[in-house]
């Protein structure tokens, strides 16, 4: 799992009926530091996160489509949690 | 999934029987400012884009799940056609 | 599998029920020497590992093979507390 931020959706009419009613989130992967980790992704979202959130990005088939209950649908990233904190120790 | 736009097609005669009658896009790797990055891959298609369009595409196994019980060897698929992107970004 | 040393924490009150109850840990993968290398991963722990502790964290679907994380949304667990790490000499 990787430390996201949510900077803003994506909206498409026409798509794969196993993400109709998904809201399409683009995520900011997040470095430690709170740099940017590569580009922004788009993640379907399981939370009802918002823009602005910090959130826990999870990149991997399976655990993506069940956590909005689309099993064996294309769906490769979900946000899976809203950061309350990330501790460095 | 990834935002990208599609910028071409491939023809392949031949190629594994499972990807018989499959349209292969190329698609360019969009940032969400619409800026290309990275190299261009090929996708399948699930949702009949055409050229120039918008798109987002999933990437591994789970791009070959739009085509079961057909098991399609493929890593990329098109899976929407975006209609709009709202970044809001400090 | 990867090394890794535990470098944190990270708290979400709002996420996947699965995951309730379950410790994240963000790791840092490390060379087989202990040097740190780059990016992180954030991790469910199933071995009580602790700060700075160096482990080992299966990724991917594998992950879910894992005690206790069938069918959890996951891609990282932590499986295992290294005790030692032994290198063949180069120069032997």
């Amino acid at each position: 799992m990787l430390i996201g931020k949510v900077i803003g959706e994506v909206v498409a009419t026409h798509k794969h009926s196993s993400h109709e009613g998904q809201k399409l989130l683009l995520v900011q992967p997040l470095e430690l530091d709170g740099t940017n980790r590569g580009d922004a992704v788009i993640a379907v979202d399981s939370v009802d996160a918002g823009v602005g959130d910090r959130v826990l990005l999870i990149v991997e088939g399976f655990s993506a489509m069940t956590s909005v209950d689309r099993p064996a649908s294309p769906i490769d990233i979900a946000v899976i949690g809203i950061l309350d904190s990330v501790t460095l120790v | 999934m990834y935002l990208g736009k599609v910028i071409g097609r491939v023809v392949a005669s031949v190629k594994d029987p499972k990807l018989t009658s499959q349209r292969l896009l190329i698609v360019q790797p969009l940032t969400p400012e619409l800026k290309p990055t990275g190299k261009q891959v090929i996708c399948t298609d699930s949702v009949g884009a055409g050229a120039d369009e918008l798109i987002y595409y999933s990437k591994g196994k789970e791009s070959s799940f739009p085509f079961l019980p057909l098991e399609v060897p493929t890593d990329m698929t098109v899976v929407g056609i975006v209609d709009s992107v709202r970044v809001e970004r400090e | 599998m990867i090394l890794a040393r535990v470098v944190g924490t990270v708290v979400a009150t709002r996420k996947d029920p699965r995951l309730e109850g379950k410790k994240l840990l963000i790791l840092k993968p490390i060379s087989a020497e202990g040097h740190d290398e780059s990016g992180y991963v954030i991790s469910v722990d199933t071995v009580s590992a602790g700060f700075r502790e160096t482990v080992i964290a299966v990724s991917g679907s594998s992950a879910r093979m894992a005690e206790g994380c069938k069918d959890l949304p996951v891609d990282s667990v932590i499986v295992g507390i290294v005790d030692t790490v032994t290198l063949d000499s180069k120069d032997k």
